[in-house]
């Protein structure tokens, strides 16, 4: 037998080209000197009406093709972007134009195009453009959008976009009747994913066929390709999109269609050449996608254990200027918030408003972060005031392995119920502890603060709802050199689908690793797909794949039997070769099974010769039979009735010196359940590099908005996301596989994970540290130090 | 981020070098390019020229005598870091070098363009004021020598004139007794840092240079004062001031920490000397 590659830590068949160099990213397409290069005007301004834009000079300057504005966009392109998501909550959801109108609202925002022989002379272009403005007043910051003195939008009241309310019970009686009550104010900041590769889109027309080719560094080619053509006027066939390598995504790019990946087509077809923009390092700061940013009040009413009875949350979310993406984050903010607890009675209402900056839409963990954080700051507050242990109090709250599948009595992030199919917190918390060294905490912190040490320990648990639907497909191809090539319509950002998708199918086929080659985000293959976010793409590709790969193996055994004259039922498929068990001399390769399984007229080589006319087939019969079509192929689709729940949590041991406040990571535990594993390193290094970036969230980013709506830190010298010097040397895991039911992998999402219990794992550990409470996150050495002055004046 | 238009030289030897610069008031020296790149490509300088020296003969190297370090203009931080010779006769040199930016920076960016750029968040303008170094300069009139008591005139600002090239710069050797050492805070290692401390000790002389702490590279003489007390006596001489990375208070606060274990340290280092 071939030996089961799913669950065995397969080495990343990308790694040697990514490693070398030999990664071909958007910027990398069409590099010749033909191809001409876009540059962007963005506004300077928060907030301000155009007056007038002059663009009389660009033109001028040698090497410059052409410059748009609004003014000079027609039809579809000219009407305001799609509000992706709509929801009955998103009573005033506002879109950006491709290229502003009338108003900016954000420093950032397109305003003109500009499309030159290069990049610098483009630049030198966009510099030559002179926009007059009437300033208005900016809105920064939660408390300026709550306050609601001005507005971003003159027609949106109190800048609120959504309220939403879901509720199960009564939660403000049973708070009330409550033995035990607490109140919690709680902010987190904004981040943002910084993908090391920006955004990125490349567009070339060719007249001869009227059609359109695009590449873009996205995370939903058939989104992109969707709205490209909709916005031109173009038929869905016109229009291919490719998603070539990514150098990362983390959420940012599933937003579409982003200004320049219509205008970049456009450009192309106008100016009938190709064209490329490729987003520098401040446009990606202050012209993409931000997150994370909230403030939250918790109510919460518990029993002598610590057991919740009513969980009051109100929080209010700040969505940047415009709402593309509808109200995804703030949705699973006040749904995921739950986690691995049964919350008693629940209400939450929150409020997504709008303020003059960038806007937000998911990034990895996609509002979980806060939600985690809300309710595990409430977990500690809960086990501080009734002077119990923190883990104590969270497994008195856990929902049991035996009550799954465990309905909230909720609607989630996909418009279906939030109802857990399966995990078991209590198994994870157990191994937690023992990989931490929980119960013996208590001793080593008496031991360092002998030595003048102070160090402290958190943990943090989470759920999340991962492979959301709709649905992704597969198309499975065995060619007749016996290779298998796999499409799948969701793209890669460098997760390791090749790798783990050819796992799929070499156990299922009966191939080698190697002979599997699996193509990802290309319309041109799979033109049905949704895209890569939510951790859905081992979930659902990876079952599409498994479906797909098993309707082409029953065309294999099919044909093999036929020509083996054997029992389907007898036939094995060893590396590529199908055989008779028990009579090794009757076997045929999988080449020759996909020879036979397209009959021929022509022969075009030695191997083909075998399917013509004259060498197979019954002549009573069609050479096709009924129900059967030509080549060797599987196709299939995986549509799931909802989400599947993995589950995880993290313990962390930090160090705070006395002196500086500087704050040093000791030792950093995970234990992860996203159901069955596919291949175990790839799980760790999702989990490795989550958790790097909920460090960087943690104790380094924000998003330095100054008072007029400037981010004064749009670099990577002034935004912190960590080095490698700033995250745990080692991270210390352990997995529970608890299978899902709801698909034929049984496996979960896993690429967001990591990152979600930061803040609050880390908020803990500080507080754990300091004996101070860490309510607003993130937190750098310089807040720190302001905290001890305060808490030394007013002890609490 | 493409730097606008300017013309580019790079010249064979240090004369046309120097001509190109009498010649044009608004050209600029490039030689590690690690802070004059990134402040074309975000167009916060637009030189018309860039004069490219790293062709120019005999401006390699680093050299060492009894008397102290000579830093040759083309010589990288890395390449000082490497010198064990260096590290001997002066070894504040490599204790501030470790914490400038990252090796990869450090291959490329030089010491006396370091120097002459004159950036108070910087490590190695402290060091050189710290110990009372000087930077030779070249013009079309000759070569002065400058010291760094002089050379540092304003923020981002030195005496350096527009149609110099400095040529090379010199740190004094430690004097046998004295102790010398070195601390920073910073947010990410290898980033600028959030108050930087160098100490030079001789005997009852204390002398410590700070960075990120005021416009100017500053050196403070803190002779005769308590070790604990010092910081809060530097702190007259300094301006800590608020950025998005930390407030001034707690600038302040790293001074006196900072002040108290760096200057205990290179008594230390005195000691570990003899």
């Amino acid at each position: 037998m071939t030996t089961k590659l799913v669950g065995t830590p397969v080495q990343r068949v990308e790694d040697q080209r990514f490693l070398r160099g030999q990664g071909r990213y958007v910027d990398d397409i069409a590099n010749d000197p033909s191809t001409l290069h876009a540059a962007v005007l963005r506004s300077p301004h928060a907030h301000a009406r155009i007056i007038d834009i002059d663009v009389d000079e660009v033109l001028d300057l040698e090497g410059v093709h052409a410059v748009w504005t609004h003014d000079d966009l027609a039809g579809p392109m000219a009407e305001p972007l799609p509000l992706l998501i709509p929801h009955p909550s998103l009573t005033h959801g506002r879109t950006q134009y491709a290229l502003a109108k009338d108003e900016v609202n954000y420093v950032g925002e397109a305003i003109a195009f500009v499309v030159a022989d290069d990049r610098y002379v483009a630049e030198d272009a966009v510099g030559r453009i002179r926009v007059s403005y009437e300033f208005l007043p900016p809105v920064v910051g939660i408390d300026a959008a709550r306050a609601a003195t001005h507005l971003v939008h003159d027609d949106v009241p109190g800048n609120i976009g959504a309220r939403m309310e879901q509720h199960n019970g009564d939660a403000p009686a049973a708070i009330a009747a409550a033995p035990h009550r607490l109140e919690l104010d709680l902010t987190i900041e904004r981040s943002a994913c910084t993908p090391l590769e920006g955004r990125g889109t490349v567009a070339r027309w060719d007249p001869d066929v009227n059609r359109l080719q695009v590449w873009s560094s996205t995370q939903t080619s058939t989104g992109v390709r969707a709205a490209v053509a909709v916005k031109m006027g173009l038929d869905l066939g016109q229009v291919d999109v490719i998603t070539p390598d990514v150098g990362g995504g983390f959420g940012v790019k599933i937003n579409h269609p982003w200004p320049e990946e219509l205008l970049v087509p456009m450009a192309a077809r106008a100016l009938g050449r190709t064209v490329k923009f490729t987003e520098d390092r401040r446009e990606h700061f202050i012209s993409s996608a931000h997150e994370r940013g909230q403030v939250q009040h918790i109510e919460v009413g518990f029993d002598d254990d610590g057991r919740l009875l009513g969980l009051d949350v109100m929080f209010w979310h700040d969505h940047g200027a415009y709402t593309p993406y509808g109200l995804i984050v703030p949705i699973i903010t006040s749904t995921q918030l739950l986690g691995p607890y049964k919350p008693g009675a629940y209400r939450v209402v929150f409020e997504s408003l709008y303020t003059n900056t960038v806007m937000v839409t998911p990034y990895r963990g996609a509002g979980r972060p806060q939600g985690c954080y809300a309710m595990e700051r409430t977990m500690d507050a809960i086990a501080q005031f009734l002077g119990k242990d923190r883990a104590e109090v969270r497994a008195i709250n856990f929902i049991q392995p035996d009550e799954f599948p465990y309905d909230h009595g909720l609607i989630f992030q996909d418009g279906r119920e939030l109802e857990y199919d399966s995990g078991d917190y209590p198994a994870s918390l157990v191994k937690l502890k023992a990989l931490v060294g929980w119960d013996e905490f208590p001793a080593y912190k008496a031991e360092m603060a002998a030595a003048g040490r102070q160090v402290g320990i958190g943990l943090a648990c989470y759920v999340e709802g991962t492979g959301v639907g709709p649905y992704e497909g597969a198309h499975v191809h065995i060619e007749t050199s016996g290779k298998v090539k796999v499409a799948t319509g969701l793209t890669t950002q460098g997760q390791g689908h090749a790798t783990v998708f050819a796992q799929l199918v070499a156990d299922e086929l009966g191939v080698k690793h190697e002979d599997v080659e699996v193509v990802t985000g290309d319309t041109r293959r799979m033109p049905y797909a949704v895209g890569t976010f939510a951790s859905r793409a081992a979930v659902m590709s990876g079952s599409a794949i498994h479906l797909a790969a098993r309707r082409a193996k029953e065309k294999v055994l099919r044909i093999a039997a036929e020509a083996l004259e054997a029992d389907e039922k007898d036939l094995q498929i060893v590396d590529g070769v199908v055989s008779v068990k028990g009579s090794p001399g009757s076997a045929i390769d999988l080449g020759t099974v996909s020879v036979l399984s397209n009959p021929l007229r022509y022969a075009f080589d030695e191997a083909s010769k075998a399917a013509t006319q004259f060498s197979v087939g019954d002549p009573g019969k069609p050479p096709v039979a009924e129900g059967e079509e030509p080549g060797l192929e599987g196709r299939d689709f995986y549509s799931p009735e909802r989400a599947t729940f993995a589950s995880g949590m993290h313990a962390v041991v930090v160090e705070t010196d006395p002196e500086t406040a500087e704050i040093t990571i000791l030792k950093y535990a995970v234990v992860h359940d996203c159901g069955n594993l596919i291949n175990p390193m790839i799980v760790e290094g999702q989990i490795h590099g989550g958790v790097a970036q909920g460090v960087g969230g943690a104790l380094y980013e924000r998003m330095a908005y100054d008072e007029s709506g400037q981010l004064l830190n749009a670099s990577f010298m002034d935004f912190l996301m960590p080095y490698v010097t700033e995250v745990p040397d080692g991270i210390d895991i352990d997995h529970l596989e608890t299978p899902s039911p709801l698909n034929p992998l049984g496996v979960k999402g896993a690429g967001e994970a990591g990152v979600i219990p930061s803040a609050a794992v880390f908020a803990a550990a500080i507080e754990d540290a300091e004996g101070i409470p860490i309510i607003a996150m993130p937190i750098s050495p310089s807040d720190l130090f302001h905290l001890r002055q305060i808490h030394a004046k007013e002890p609490s | 981020m493409k730097p606008a238009p300017f013309a580019y030289t790079r010249p064979g030897s240090l004369a046309e070098a120097l001509a190109t610069l009498a010649g044009d008031p608004d050209a600029k020296v490039l030689a590690g390019g690690q802070s004059l790149v990134p402040l074309l490509s975000m167009r916060l300088a637009a030189p018309s020229a860039l004069v490219d020296i790293n062709g120019l003969p005999d401006l390699d190297g680093v050299t060492v005598t009894a008397s102290g370090v000579r830093v040759a203009a083309l010589a990288r931080h890395a390449d000082v870091l490497a010198s064990a010779e260096a590290a001997a006769v002066q070894p504040l040199l490599a204790m501030a070098l470790a914490n400038v930016a990252h090796p990869t920076i450090r291959n490329r960016g030089t010491t006396v363009g370091s120097l002459v750029h004159a950036d108070a968040a910087a490590e190695m303008p402290v060091v050189l004021s710290l110990l009372g170094g000087s930077v030779d300069a070249a013009s079309t009139a000759g070569t002065r020598t400058i010291p760094a008591a002089e050379l540092y005139v304003g923020p981002l600002q030195s005496s350096l004139r527009h149609d110099e090239v400095a040529v090379s710069a010199f740190f004094p050797a430690l004097a046998p007794g004295a102790g010398v050492a070195f601390e920073e805070i910073t947010r990410r290692q290898g980033d600028y840092a959030l108050c930087g401390v160098a100490a030079l000790v001789d005997g009852a002389s204390v002398k410590v240079g700070y960075l990120s702490v005021s416009d100017v590279p500053t050196v403070v003489d803190l002779s005769g004062i308590p070790v604990e007390e010092m910081g809060e006596a530097a702190l007259a001489h300094l301006e800590p001031a608020d950025d998005i990375h930390a407030t001034a208070d707690y600038r302040a606060h790293l001074v006196r920490v900072l002040t108290t274990r760096v200057v205990r340290s290179a008594y230390d280092d005195a000691r570990g000397r003899r």
